[in-house]
């Protein structure tokens, strides 16, 4: 078990930067996620921490330990990849014991060693099979355990759930959780889905080109987004921007057609200065009640009923947005529902910067 | 048409089906149609050939006269004849040497190819070069580079003060056959680095860094990943490699014809010599024949090699 520091680590592919100054520190035991679109350098920088990339500038530390210039074997690190990399011609035990065989154990030992993790995974009666008798959850699972054989100091998943389907991955999802409150290993984990992160992690790391965008906690991330990026990309179905400005009285945000909105709860004096700059509203699907009394209203487009909630598109201040509503309603396309904003749950965020107010 | 009378044309037509209709639109009929250029390129070119040689083996034809039936006399004769087991163990001397170099040069070849190098395509494309080349043209060039007066080597060496006389290559039985054995590696090592170097890219680059994460050295990662994995493809090349060189008959005629004192004589080029510029078809079809159950054993032993191994294997239990 151990903490896990980036400090400004930096990562060039020859002259095109994909890590421009990462700074991370994470808790030993620690459940960590790196989320953020593809190519914005998730799992480059988990390569890096386990040494299968060399990095630009800056410092990797491992229980205080600089670990940039250690290879790979000596981090005591394990990974788990996307396609599993599992042997294909070594039976699930003889997978799951290869870096003991490795190191010279003995037989007998590396199977008293393999059978707990196997029985944690529920993989005994799977030993004596090849990776290409299995069903890709028990590949995922192998893969699990080849690094629990291995405990590390730190394990590492690279988009381990991506290749299954989505029944799997919600079970993977919850099993994977269990297996980190089990052992206590500091986790860190790369994928560009934000459910499995806001799901999992104890703390997430929203990354964008190159830069960490923000850290927090899944419901951190969630209420307080520092920017348009990390609103937009935390949540599902994603958040709603419309365009428009403050009211010259500073009292209300007025939509680019004239529509107004009210502020978010909490919006301080200082922000009211801001009046005529160009903002964005930022509203959550979820914030949103119907209110026949008055409110705003809004053009249904799609009603998509799922059983429990009813999610509807629909134009709201000539933008097109997605509400969802606890209650079962049947508006007709072109219909005009009337909606009341929850303020508490709506932020504004600068045009031009994305920083929220 | 009316109603009636298509009912009349559609009853009407079964009978006069002809029989060469029915086997054409049968599904079995038109798949041995389709089958037959090919049966017949193959029944021509290839067991008609085959065939006529086992017959020549049982005959005493020579050129200008049909022989006769006469049995195993051929054979009988080649058991007694020392030259012809000079050949056989020329041939499985030849074969072994140069296989096993070809094998080892190109797996390293291969290996080195398929890391991260500079100009690689144009590397890649150079070692196919021996394999393009005609055998006829390299031969001639190896017949310059092993004269026993004009020899670049023996040139070079004395240059260095190694040697002082030049090196008869092709003149010593030794030296012989360790030229040819050198001349055939030079030329068989591009199917060999340039297939397995195919073998070496399926291995996907994660199963390495799997490796790497698990402690491996480079050393490990070699025997315990690449070479298990790499192992169906070596078969099949290594069959094929075997059987060219087994059966090599060009190099050995442009750079020897058998000599010195039949020291690099092989099968083959018996075969041919006493057949052709011989004259005893007979005879010579019989060694060709001979080289038959080396060619079976060669087949069968990669026949079981090929097999797929058990984790090539997939989904039933």
């Amino acid at each position: 078990m151990a903490s896990v520091e980036f400090i400004d680590v930096r990562k060039s592919f020859g002259a095109h930067p994909v890590l421009k100054g990462i700074d991370i520190t994470i808790a030993d035991g620690e459940f960590v996620i790196l989320v953020g679109p593809s190519g914005c350098g998730k799992s480059t920088l988990l390569r890096t921490l386990a040494g299968l990339e060399n990095i630009s500038a800056g410092e990797i530390r491992i229980n205080g330990r600089p670990v940039n210039t250690l290879p790979p074997k000596e981090r005591d690190i394990a990974m788990v990849f996307q396609n599993y990399a599992l042997y294909p011609h070594l039976t699930v035990a003889e997978n799951m014991g290869f870096s003991l065989m490795l190191k010279k154990t003995p037989k007998a030992e590396i199977a008293t060693q393999v059978r707990p993790a196997a029985e944690i995974l529920g993989l005994t009666h799977l030993l004596d099979r090849y990776p290409r008798q299995l069903s890709g959850g028990q590949r995922q699972r192998v893969a699990m355990g080849r690094a629990i054989v291995r405990d590390p100091q730190v394990f590492l998943f690279d988009e381990p759930l991506s290749n299954l389907d989505a029944k799997l991955r919600v079970a993977m999802r919850s099993e994977i959780k269990e297996l980190h409150q089990r052992l206590g290993t500091t986790i860190i984990y790369v994928t560009h889905d934000q459910i499995e992160a806001m799901t999992m992690a104890d703390r997430i790391v929203v990354m964008q080109d190159g830069r960490v965008e923000q850290i927090g906690t899944p419901l951190d991330l969630y209420d307080r987004p520092v920017n348009q990026f990390v609103a937009g990309f935390i949540g599902s179905p994603a958040m709603n921007f419309i365009e428009g400005r403050l009211a010259p009285d500073g009292s209300r945000f007025v939509a680019a057609d004239g529509t107004a909105l009210p502020l978010p709860a909490g919006t301080d004096v200082a922000s009211r200065t801001a009046a005529g700059r160009a903002l964005v509203y930022g509203l959550r699907p979820e914030s949103v009640r119907l209110d026949p009394a008055g409110g705003v209203p809004a053009q249904v487009v799609v009603t998509e009923p799922t059983g429990a909630e009813t999610q509807v598109s629909a134009r709201l201040a000539s933008t097109g947005v997605i509400c969802v509503f606890r209650e079962r309603i049947a508006a007709r396309p072109g219909e005009i529902i009337h909606v009341s904003v929850d303020t508490s749950a709506t932020h504004l965020f600068d045009a031009e910067t994305g920083q929220r107010l | 048409m009316t109603p009636t009378e298509i009912r009349a044309a559609a009853s009407d037509s079964p009978p006069s089906r002809s029989v060469l209709r029915r086997f054409v639109e049968s599904r079995n009929g038109l798949g041995l149609l389709f089958m037959l250029p090919a049966a017949a390129f193959l029944l021509c070119f290839l067991t008609y050939p085959l065939g006529l040689g086992v017959w020549l083996g049982f005959t005493d034809t020579t050129i200008g006269r049909p022989g006769i039936f006469i049995g195993l006399e051929n054979y009988a004769w080649l058991l007694d004849d020392p030259v012809f087991w000079l050949a056989v163990f020329n041939t499985v001397l030849y074969t072994a040497i140069a296989s096993v170099l070809k094998f080892g040069l190109g797996l390293w070849l291969a290996l080195i190819l398929n890391e991260r190098l500079p100009f690689k395509t144009f590397f890649r494309a150079i070692v196919l070069l021996p394999w393009v080349v005609p055998t006829v043209l390299s031969a001639l060039a190896f017949w310059w580079i092993y004269d026993s007066q004009f020899s670049i080597i023996s040139h070079v060496l004395m240059g260095w003060g190694w040697i002082d006389a030049p090196i008869n290559f092709l003149g010593d039985p030794g030296a012989a056959r360790a030229s040819v054995i050198a001349a055939n590696v030079w030329r068989g090592i591009p199917f060999v680095a340039i297939s397995l170097l195919a073998g070496l890219q399926t291995i996907p680059q994660s199963l390495n860094e799997a490796a790497v994460l698990d402690g491996a050295t480079p050393w490990q990662r070699f025997t315990k990943i690449t070479l298990p994995l790499l192992t169906p493809i070596i078969a099949v090349v290594m069959t094929f490699s075997v059987l060219f060189t087994f059966t090599d008959f060009q190099l050995i005629y442009v750079l020897t014809r058998g000599g010195p004192v039949n020291a690099t004589h092989l099968m083959a080029t018996l075969s041919f010599q006493r057949a052709i510029p011989g004259g005893q078809l007979g005879e010579g079809a019989a060694i060709a024949v001979a080289m038959i159950p080396f060619l079976l054993a060669a087949i069968l032993f990669s026949f079981f090699g090929l097999q797929r191994r058990k984790w090539q294997q997939g989904g039933q239990d």
